[in-house]
């Protein structure tokens, strides 16, 4: 696929995008995990 | 919905039965939705006549940009809910948009940035729209500030609620910035009086990409709102364990006889 002259500033648009969600995502996930480790610890594990 | 179902769906318990049963089907169901989105913007939609190529970063910056105004829409009409019926999944929902909305802005700045080197030449230019879209970010960044400084989870939601409110002017200017001021940002031109000015070929896509994203948001949004519930039981939790340890541990410094207590030493 040929994205012209400009197809770095295409490349990097996406990439961005990628790397924004990909952390938030992997934020939420962690968060998630953080939180179900805790109420384990309180004898409670709810998902 | 009747008001009942409504209440059903709202209560803590019920949101987290409901809520753990759908996000799977609703991440799978975007995860193919933004593949479709992706096939069609990189091998359907033809290069536009003035932009060329670079027509492609539309496909996210659009999107980016409903989302970062959606999220924060959605996080005043939490707000009016804390602040009038005090509901406890209002302050829950808020809490997990502002940073899934911050990031969406911040997608949108970036990739509005890279697309305006090549098209207007420059990166930036202090636009109305462009400029009302940093002060979203600035806002939401604001909002995440307030509540990791305030520890009381009642005192952050009501302040919180008040800055979202007071923050949501920011919606119509950004809405309305390009036809109350000339600015270098084109005009509205999916929703707009008299219908789209796309061509359907580059429309289509791009309504694909923007449901892939609501989409995509809408889980995450999900997903972050039963882990704040977690949070808040957690927080019990602690402060219910905390107390019982404080109940049967013996006291350092003995309380001296004869003072009632809460009287100044």
């Amino acid at each position: 696929m040929d994205l012209g002259s400009h197809g770095g500033f295409i490349v990097a648009a996406y990439a961005f995008t990628a790397l924004v969600m990909a952390g938030l995502i992997g934020n939420a996930v962690r968060d998630r995990r953080a939180q179900l480790r805790a109420l384990k610890g309180f004898g409670e594990d709810r998902r | 919905m009747t008001p009942s179902l409504w209440t059903r769906l709202s209560n803590p318990s019920h949101f987290m039965r409901w809520s753990g049963a759908l996000v799977p089907w609703l991440a799978a169901l975007s995860v193919g939705l933004v593949g479709l989105g992706l096939y069609l913007t990189f091998f359907v939609v033809p290069p536009d006549y003035q932009q060329g190529e670079t027509v492609r970063i539309m496909y996210i910056h659009v999107p980016a940009a409903w989302l970062g105004v959606f999220f924060y829409g959605a996080m005043s009409l939490s707000a009016i809910g804390t602040l009038v019926w005090r509901h406890p999944l209002a302050d829950v929902a808020q809490r997990a948009a502002a940073p899934i909305g911050a990031a969406f802005t911040l997608i949108c700045l970036v990739t509005g940035s890279l697309w305006g080197k090549p098209m207007w030449g420059t990166y930036w230019v202090w636009d109305a729209r462009l400029t009302s879209m940093l002060i979203l970010l600035l806002i939401y960044c604001g909002i995440i500030a307030l509540w990791r400084t305030l520890e009381e989870p009642n005192r952050a939601a009501r302040a919180v609620a008040i800055l979202t409110l007071v923050g949501a002017v920011n919606l119509p200017i950004i809405k309305f910035s390009v036809n109350w001021w000339s600015t270098l940002h084109q005009p509205a031109s999916i929703l707009r009086m008299g219908g789209s000015t796309i061509d359907p070929s580059m429309l289509y896509p791009l309504l694909i990409m923007i449901a892939a994203a609501t989409l995509g948001g809408t889980t995450l949004h999900l997903y972050a709102m039963r882990t704040e519930i977690m949070r808040r039981r957690v927080r019990t939790l602690t402060i219910r364990e905390a107390e019982r340890l404080d109940r049967t541990q013996p006291r350092l410094t003995p309380k001296p006889a004869g003072m009632p207590v809460g009287q100044p030493v």
